[in-house]
């Protein structure tokens, strides 16, 4: 991937779009995980619509960059890429986590084939990614796999296991990328078992190592194509992002960690914060 | 009685031997078949294939987690994978990735626990396993197989090849008297009828098949036909074969090294209450851990010998007396 090549407009507005659409389905749904999704949407716009090697026209292209989101709560987010990359319909997003919905609380592939690993028990997404990364290997795949990681995620024990064992293996198709908003369900997630130095451990652990602005485009981006680059080790993203980010009164809030806002005015605040209405 | 087994039986090699050489040939005939293990590759004998596929051979280094978990992964991208560790570790350390990424997102991996049971013998309880079948079967999708033999191992390990859906298989440590003759079929859910008596029949799985038949032939000496069924798969149960058993023996004892209340015996119980209720009696671990110490010594303390079959046996036929009391009056 060349990152000059990429349309750094579009991204900004898809993510617009993600955030938008993210607050519809949690208003629609009443239920759901606003703040990480929000903290994930630019670096997901980034992923389908710059990085990832994907054909909406054909879901299970052998060589496609596979993306597990372990950190499934952030599901929303993801169901709005796949909507505006055009795997499903605009409509079905309203349906979040309605019975008989493909759009589960936490993403299942059993309902929606086109996940790659349904998530929501957290810490065994990078380990799945492992086994993906090695299958292209073995496959002679030039397929990547990129693997989303909460903060508060990295408390399990999994993912420490998992990422021992990637650079072992010099497994350089894999980028793990950490959406370090610093709140987790029941506290900020230094209060509960502080992480930092969080990237200096993934460097003990022997990974290709990047810190980066999980909101600026350019970081993202660039941070992504320097992944591509190192063939012979892991990379891991730290991006420090915003729980919430683009609704003011959800940055940084633990409440909306899990909790959609109850009052219409507080919904409606937020969709016009994110622009609804103008349909990028 | 005619018996499906050569008397005396003559001993064979541990079903986790014929495990790691069934992999390795596999490994020749089929690309797609990967194999991970969790430092215990020299107990498994997953070593053996190890040896001759290196680039499809992952030694994670301990941490059954992450290996169960990598399985699947692998099985996302179209390959067979076989994952192994002691049951005992396997089970209660990956469970969560056995019911996660193999059950729920329904991935096509094999699991292989060796060290299964007590018989291990003396590195006791922390690796002895006797509650992995009970465990596996509670996973939706999964098929669960305990062979009795080399044969039957061989077999099976080739039939979880072929299945599409996520198997748990448990070997055992110590060799095992050879039940089968070489070419002998398997398919998951079909238990094999081993004798055709008609007094009573006794349903085992794993190193008690053979215990079984030793039983039933002391047994036949008392002059108690006894009909043996090897049901080396727990799931899918062959209902229709156990029905037919208790319907035309009309008495049950099942036999299996593992914990009584929790396997084999109260998969076999909810289908005779049923399909056709009669007089069941029950040979397993009790609400116990088990101890170190030589094999056959912890067979014997905890219950797992012909001598507990035969007790049953005799149990369940006077129960079995007394409902025909009942009935004539």
């Amino acid at each position: 991937m060349d990152p000059k090549k990429i349309d750094v407009g579009e991204i900004a507005s898809r993510a617009r779009t993600i955030r938008r659409l993210v607050m519809e389905m949690l208003a629609a749904s009443g239920s759901g995980h606003p703040g990480g999704s929000l903290s994930a949407a630019d670096i997901i716009a980034c992923l389908y619509f710059g990085v990832m090697r994907h054909r909406p026209h054909e879901p299970f292209w052998e060589d496609r960059d596979r993306f597990i989101l372990s950190k499934g709560h952030a599901c929303p987010a993801l169901y709005a890429a796949l909507a505006e990359a055009g795997y499903i319909t605009h409509d079905l997003l309203t349906s979040l986590r309605r019975f008989g919905s493909p759009l589960q609380g936490h993403p299942d592939r059993r309902k929606l084939g086109l996940i790659e690993a349904s998530t929501g028990s957290l810490g065994i997404g990078l380990s799945m990614g492992i086994g993906m990364a090695i299958a292209a290997r073995l496959r002679r795949s030039p397929s990547r796999t990129y693997v989303m990681l909460g903060d508060g995620e990295c408390e399990e024990g999994q993912v420490w296991e998992a990422a021992m064992y990637a650079p072992h293996i010099k497994l350089g198709s894999l980028c793990a990328i950490v959406d370090f908003n610093r709140l987790q369900l029941d506290a900020g997630v230094e209060e509960l078992t502080d992480l930092q130095p969080l990237a200096d451990k993934w460097r003990a652990f022997n990974w290709h190592v990047l810190e980066i602005d999980g909101h600026n485009y350019d970081h993202i981006l660039e941070s992504l194509a320097k992944a591509e680059q190192v063939a012979d080790r892991p990379t891991v993203i730290v991006a420090s992002t915003v729980k919430g980010k683009g609704v003011s009164y959800m940055e940084n809030q633990l409440r909306f960690h899990g909790a959609v806002p109850d009052k219409p005015e507080e919904i409606a605040r937020a969709l016009a914060e994110l622009g609804a209405g103008a349909r990028s | 009685m005619i018996r499906r087994w050569k008397s005396p039986l003559e001993l064979g090699p541990a079903t986790r031997e014929a495990y790691g050489r069934a992999l390795a040939e596999l490994g020749e005939e089929n690309p797609r078949i990967v194999v991970l293990d969790a430092d215990l590759s020299k107990s498994t004998y997953t070593g053996h294939f190890g040896k001759k596929f290196k680039d499809r051979f992952f030694n994670v280094g301990i941490a059954e987690a992450n290996m169960c978990s990598i399985a699947a992964g692998l099985a996302a991208g179209g390959f067979i994978p076989f994952a192994s560790s002691f049951a005992s570790f396997l089970m209660c350390k990956g469970y969560e990735q056995l019911r996660v990424c193999c059950a729920y997102m329904e991935f096509n991996v094999n699991f292989v626990g060796s060290h299964g049971g007590i018989s291990l013998g003396e590195d006791g309880p922390s690796q002895e396993s006797i509650e992995d079948i009970g465990l596996a079967c509670c996973l939706p999708g999964f098929t669960v197989a305990v062979p009795a033999d080399d044969v039957a191992t061989a077999a099976l390990v080739r039939a979880a090849a072929e299945h599409y859906g996520p198997v748990y298989m448990r070997v055992g440590r110590p060799r095992v008297p050879k039940i089968y003759g070489p070419g002998e079929r398997f398919s998951f859910g079909r238990a094999k009828t081993l004798s055709d008596g008609s007094d009573v029949t006794v349903i085992a799985n794993g190193l008690m098949v053979a215990v079984a038949c030793q039983a039933a032939e002391v047994a036949e000496r008392r002059g108690i036909d006894v009909r043996v069924i090897d049901c080396h798969t727990a799931k899918p149960l062959d209902e229709a074969t156990i029905e037919m058993a208790a319907a035309e023996t009309g008495a049950i004892v099942v036999a299996e090294e593992h914990l009584s209340r929790s396997g084999l015996g109260s998969l076999i119980a909810q289908a005779v209450t049923r399909r056709h209720p009669v007089p069941m009696e029950f040979v397993g671990i009790e609400d116990t851990f088990a101890e170190s110490g030589a094999p056959e010594e912890i067979l014997r303390a905890y219950g797992l010998t012909t001598e507990h079959i035969l007790g049953a046996v005799d149990r369940v036929l006077t129960r079995k007396a007394k409902g025909a009391a009942v009935v004539a009056q």
